[in-house]
């Protein structure tokens, strides 16, 4: 997903200037994901470089609304009937992560794992409050935003329970931190490991 | 505290064949407090809300409901304590099929001596609170999963309960039907009652104030209170 397409879509609604832009995106993503004025002006000019939307003449207030061009009408049908690939996505940080941790001399894999998954319920935990707060219909598309947030964390929940299992069906050594080098302090690392 | 667990270990057999369900675990539900219970298959889950319900005996420590200590009770004074103040939900549901959704509703209260009439009419209150106040004359098979969910659900919030204990309650509902059990839950639970639930979903879980993580056993990890400082006060007092 990229700022683009999502003003993009916006302007189908019909021509606005920076500042609506930016209040009907907040609004649209529930304020999850805040814009200053600046990415959405350079985004903007981006846009008009690349002929997907053109200025219009200003308004009395100063403002210059943008409106989609035939380009950027189709740009938007094309983002919108495909899908998103995953292997678009930045990498895993967790899983790679983890990856390093079972590698890693001296790390307490089952630790790791324990902390992520404490970390990413109390997110969850978070969510869920949010989405709680409102059921009106109008707040619909802010609740589905948090959902496939909620949906994404408790994936990753899953994903570490699988982990945990597999460790210790296959590695269970792995359950054991690796001794550290002679002379380290290992107090807080058996501790974390009871 | 509504219910309090108190360095609880349970055993189940003897010797070498021994199996340490639970080791020293303390965990304390205060009023409006719902609290979830995670952990793989074999962690000591299901023995822990047993234990809490009183359908079990620690091999040590002390379980306390409302301030009453469960090993201190003798048979008929801990099934009237069930009877009245706790309230269950299991994923199977036990609903009396030969009985109605007002009728399975009121079964807890009947069996305490209360008299049918007043029974029925705090079923029908709790029908209402989830919802199924329309369908009180139904049998459970001319419902569907989630409305016999929600029965399940009366009849476990029927009357008084302070304490309400749920093994995955949501069993096999689709997603937002789940959510609706586990908002009926909550509502209880904001209201004053203590909850305990258990499931291995962490959307479900993520309804709680409080996820406690058992392994083996032991209580591993619990994370931080969420909620307003004031609540966050009153569960440490």
């Amino acid at each position: 997903m990229s700022i683009r397409h999502g003003l993009l879509a916006l302007l189908e609604r019909g021509p606005m200037y920076g500042y609506q832009l930016r209040a009907a995106f907040e609004e649209s993503t529930g304020a999850t994901w805040p814009l200053n004025i600046g990415q959405v002006y350079t985004t903007l000019s981006r846009l008009e470089r690349d002929g997907l939307v053109r200025p219009l003449p200003e308004n009395d207030g100063g403002q210059r609304p943008y409106q989609l061009t035939d380009l950027g009408r189709a740009e938007i049908t094309v983002w919108f009937v495909t899908p998103i690939s995953r292997t678009d996505r930045p990498r895993d940080e967790l899983a790679i992560k983890l990856a390093l941790a079972l590698t890693t001399p001296g790390v307490d894999v089952r630790a790791v794992v324990q902390t992520q998954r404490t970390s990413t319920i109390q997110t969850l935990q978070e969510l869920t409050r949010l989405k709680n707060r409102s059921d009106k219909p109008s707040d619909l598309s802010w609740r589905l935003i948090l959902d496939a947030m909620v949906f994404q964390a408790e994936a990753e929940v899953r994903w570490l329970d699988h982990c945990e299992a597999s460790l210790l069906r296959h590695q269970p050594s792995a359950l054991t931190p690796t001794p550290a080098p002679e002379g380290a302090d290992t107090d807080d690392r058996t501790e974390a490991n009871r | 505290m509504i219910l309090e667990l108190r360095g609880v270990h349970r055993t189940h057999g003897t010797g070498e064949t021994a199996v340490h369900a639970l080791r020293g675990v303390d965990i304390g539900v205060a009023p409006g407090e719902l609290v979830a219970v995670m952990g793989p298959s074999g962690s000591g889950k299901s023995t822990l809300l047993n234990l809490a319900g009183g359908l079990d005996s620690p091999s040590q420590g002390a379980v306390l409901v409302e301030g009453e200590v469960l090993g201190d009770l003798n048979r008929k004074q801990l099934a009237r304590m069930r009877r009245r103040h706790v309230g269950y939900v299991f994923q199977d549901l036990n609903l009396l099929a030969s009985l109605t959704a007002v009728e399975n509703a009121a079964l807890p209260l009947e069996l305490d001596g209360m008299a049918v009439r007043k029974a029925r009419k705090l079923a029908e209150a709790a029908l209402e609170e989830v919802g199924l106040a329309d369908l009180a004359r139904r049998f459970p098979d001319e419902m569907s999963g989630g409305q016999q969910q929600r029965v399940a659900i009366a009849r476990a919030l029927v009357g008084e309960r302070r304490l309400v204990l749920a093994d995955e309650p949501t069993g096999a509902l689709d997603s937002t039907t789940g959510e609706a059990v586990l908002r009926l839950l909550r509502n209880r639970v904001d209201a004053g009652s203590a909850g305990v639930l258990v499931t291995h979903e962490a959307r479900h879980a993520a309804w709680a104030d409080r996820v406690v993580f058992l392994r083996d056993g032991v209580v591993v990890d619990t994370t931080s209170p969420v909620g307003e400082p004031e609540q966050l006060l009153e569960a440490k007092a």
